[in-house]
């Protein structure tokens, strides 16, 4: 075991899979000799060559597609999309292709594959880099989606992706791709998908988030603690499958539920999740469920995006708000 | 270089034999602003990096090495033209009319640095690569409908004929024969993958003939040859005679942008070459000086009123009032929906509702 960041975490995935499967190639913009944008595959190109880590043509839907090809073909590539806001070129190829191969073969082709790609704001990125779109894919039948927030779960969710006989969604939350470091399991270790992680045991409230904003929940927790309301927070880790029964348990339990989210409120996550507690847990809850998402603007140029995403404050009058109804 | 099939000003500052006659046809307050203009674009450029490096600003993509393109290009463009530009083309907009304190607002992540002062038709950077192809496309079309003699240019990279944007624009013109300029400059990099992983065939420039457009490949670095080569599309473009594909073939000096780290893969000598022996200032400051429109003294002056003008512009961006929070629900719709007031009111602390 070794201290990882996230990012570390993401690239010993990338190597264990390069290495212990000689059907994995990784493909995309910059991933080669440059080693990623974010250094997500830094020395893997020198490692295993070429033919395996493969710097592309500048072409998301080229990528993705050529991602579906390999795997129709008995490969499993894991393709980077360099940035959240740029996969669009390849969604057709995601939504029309990538999910539904398998139903329209009738699990002759079921396109396992993996598409990466660095999602969400916080960093001062130039203008339309930081999008969390998660709700396209998640509302797409057929993908699987994930969003890890610690090393450990980095390393271990990447490699279940890659195993996993389905297209999966692999969304890295960029702001906390170095913010700390964890002990990551050396070797093939795997974090199954469909299972959320419980980061702190609570009484009062479940504050359920993924990805970046599971930092910023853990710390509402920390703070809310000390004014007396016991926070119990859940990093989903998999938006798609939910893991129903941890968040069905713990709203039982605490008969309260704050959803924070980074992405627009209007159709988010959080709407999905607020719906499937109130049809599972209805009788035991105490309070409507809140969320705390962005605001529903297009995300805006760095100058104001720490408006634009959900500011202690806004949480902590979410917290007072379940916990005063 | 590779092969081009323009070149009016060599590396040393000499002119070629169809360079001079061209030379002898620019008018001389045109040649000097060649000049003018490069001197300030690398001024502003390279005060940009520092100021990224000091904090001031943010990420920023200099494009030292890539003036003559630029500016020659541009200056071939009249008021009536529309443009739109990548992320990179900050020399392009300042001559369009674009205040340099606003590409620097942008730079400073503050969307005020998108609009241009009325009658500036430049678009807000296109930063997903080839997206504004399509729509330069588009602008050009409406032109020819309305009987306008406006072109539009769409400006690019070399990594953004990759994309598939590229391909449908390149082929709408063509289809319908319109007055649009796609301008490649070919910086030979996409971040760190050289062209020849975007590209089987060796120049941008020959891909026009599967479009039936004109396409053209000019020493990028050599303003003359740009502006002339520009000149003609445009006059191409208002004559009726359609589209060209330009590829102005350059380097950016330094890195992708200032979270870049170009030596990871750029050979040293390949950059040394095109900083020391291809500079596209130098060369035509060589030319002016060798013509006797251009002294010693008028270079030191010269650089001194762009380092002033530039100190202004940074003044004015700090200076400028940072908007408030709620801006960002300015402009989300002509009229904002109820939720989004709800929301804005939210933000603004007046009251809690929504949550
Ligand atoms: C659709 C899309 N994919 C990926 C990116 C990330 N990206 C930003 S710039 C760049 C390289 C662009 O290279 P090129 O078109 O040659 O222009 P240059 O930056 O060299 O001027 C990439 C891959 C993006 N902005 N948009």
């Amino acid at each position: 075991m070794s201290e990882k960041t996230l990012i570390q975490g993401i690239n010993e995935g990338l190597r264990t899979a390069l290495k212990e499967r000689s059907d994995v190639v990784v493909l995309g913009e910059d991933v080669g000799k440059n080693g990623g944008v974010f250094r997500a595959t830094e020395g893997l190109w020198e490692e295993f060559g070429d033919e395996r880590v493969i710097d592309t043509p500048l072409a998301e839907a080229g990528i993705v597609g050529a991602a579906i090809g390999m795997a129709i073909n008995g490969m499993r590539p894991v393709a980077e999309i360099q940035f959240m806001g740029f996969i669009y070129p390849a969604f057709e190829q995601i939504v029309t292709h990538a999910a539904r191969l398998r139903t329209r073969t009738q699990g002759q082709h079921p396109a396992s594959l993996v598409v990466r790609a660095p999602y969400g704001g916080g960093i001062r990125a130039p203008e339309l880099h930081s999008d969390s779109t998660e709700a396209l894919f998640v509302h797409t039948p057929g993908l699987k989606v994930v969003a890890p927030s610690t090393p450990s779960d980095a390393k271990g969710l990447l490699l279940s992706a890659i195993r996993d006989p389905d297209p999966v969604i692999y969304l890295e939350p960029m702001k906390i791709y170095r913010a700390f470091r964890q002990e990551v399991p050396e070797g093939w270790f795997e974090v199954p998908i469909g299972k959320a992680r419980k980061v702190r045991e609570g009484e009062d409230v479940t504050l359920i988030a993924w990805g970046t904003m599971v930092p910023v929940a853990e710390r509402a927790a920390r703070e809310a603690s000390e004014r007396g309301v016991s926070c119990e927070v859940l990093d989903l880790r998999s938006l798609c499958p939910l893991d129903e029964e941890a968040i069905v348990t713990s709203v039982k339990k605490t008969g309260r539920a704050v959803i924070i989210h980074e992405a627009p409120k209007n159709a988010g996550l959080g709407a999905e999740l607020a719906a499937r507690i109130h049809e599972l847990a209805f009788l035991w809850m105490e309070s409507p469920v809140k969320r705390v998402t962005g605001f529903d603007v297009p995300v805006p140029m760095f100058a104001l995006e720490d408006d634009f995403r959900p500011s202690q404050k806004r949480i902590d009058r979410a917290i007072h708000k379940v916990m005063t109804f | 270089m590779d092969r081009v099939d323009r070149c009016y000003l060599k590396p040393g500052g000499q002119l070629t034999e169809e360079g001079r006659s061209r030379w002898e046809a620019v008018p001389e307050e045109l040649k000097l602003d060649f000049y003018r203009w490069m001197v300030q674009v690398r001024s502003f450029d390279r005060r940009s990096v520092i100021l990224q490096r000091q904090g001031r600003i943010g990420t920023y993509a200099p494009l030292e090495g890539q003036e003559a393109a630029q500016v020659g290009s541009a200056l071939a463009l009249s008021k009536e033209d529309w443009i739109f530009p990548s992320y990179r083309e900050h020399g392009v907009a300042m001559i369009a009319g674009m205040p340099l304190m606003r590409i620097l607002l942008y730079w400073m992540g503050r969307v005020e640095g998108n609009v241009p002062p009325e009658g500036v038709r430049v678009l807000p950077p296109y930063v997903p690569i080839a997206t504004q192809l399509p729509q330069a496309m588009g602008a050009a079309w409406a032109s020819k409908l309305k009987r306008e003699r406006s072109v539009s240019v769409a400006y690019f990279g070399d990594g953004a004929t990759s994309e598939g944007d590229f391909h449908e624009a390149l082929n709408f013109a063509g289809v319908f024969q319109l007055p649009v300029i796609f301008f490649c400059q070919n910086n030979h990099y996409a971040i760190s993958v050289p062209f020849s992983r975007q590209s089987a065939v060796p120049t941008v420039a020959e891909r026009a003939c599967a479009y039936n457009i004109r396409g053209i490949r000019v020493d990028g670095n050599d303003v003359l040859a740009v502006h002339s080569a520009m000149e003609e599309a445009v006059t191409r473009a208002r004559k009726g005679d359609g589209a060209t594909l330009i590829e102005a073939v350059t380097y950016r000096k330094g890195s992708h942008t200032t979270a870049d780290d170009a030596t990871r893969y750029r050979d040293p000598s390949e950059v040394e070459d095109w900083v020391r022996e291809k500079d596209p200032i130098s060369r035509m400051e060589a030319l002016l000086k060798a013509e006797g429109l251009l002294s010693e003294e008028d270079v030191k002056k010269w650089e001194e009123q762009c380092k002033a003008l530039v100190d202004r512009a940074v003044k004015e961006a700090e200076a400028a009032p940072a908007p408030s929070a709620d801006h960002l629900f300015a402009h989300v719709f002509e009229e904002l929906p109820p939720e989004l007031n709800r929301q804005r009111a939210e933000l603004s602390g007046e009251g809690g509702e929504c949550v």
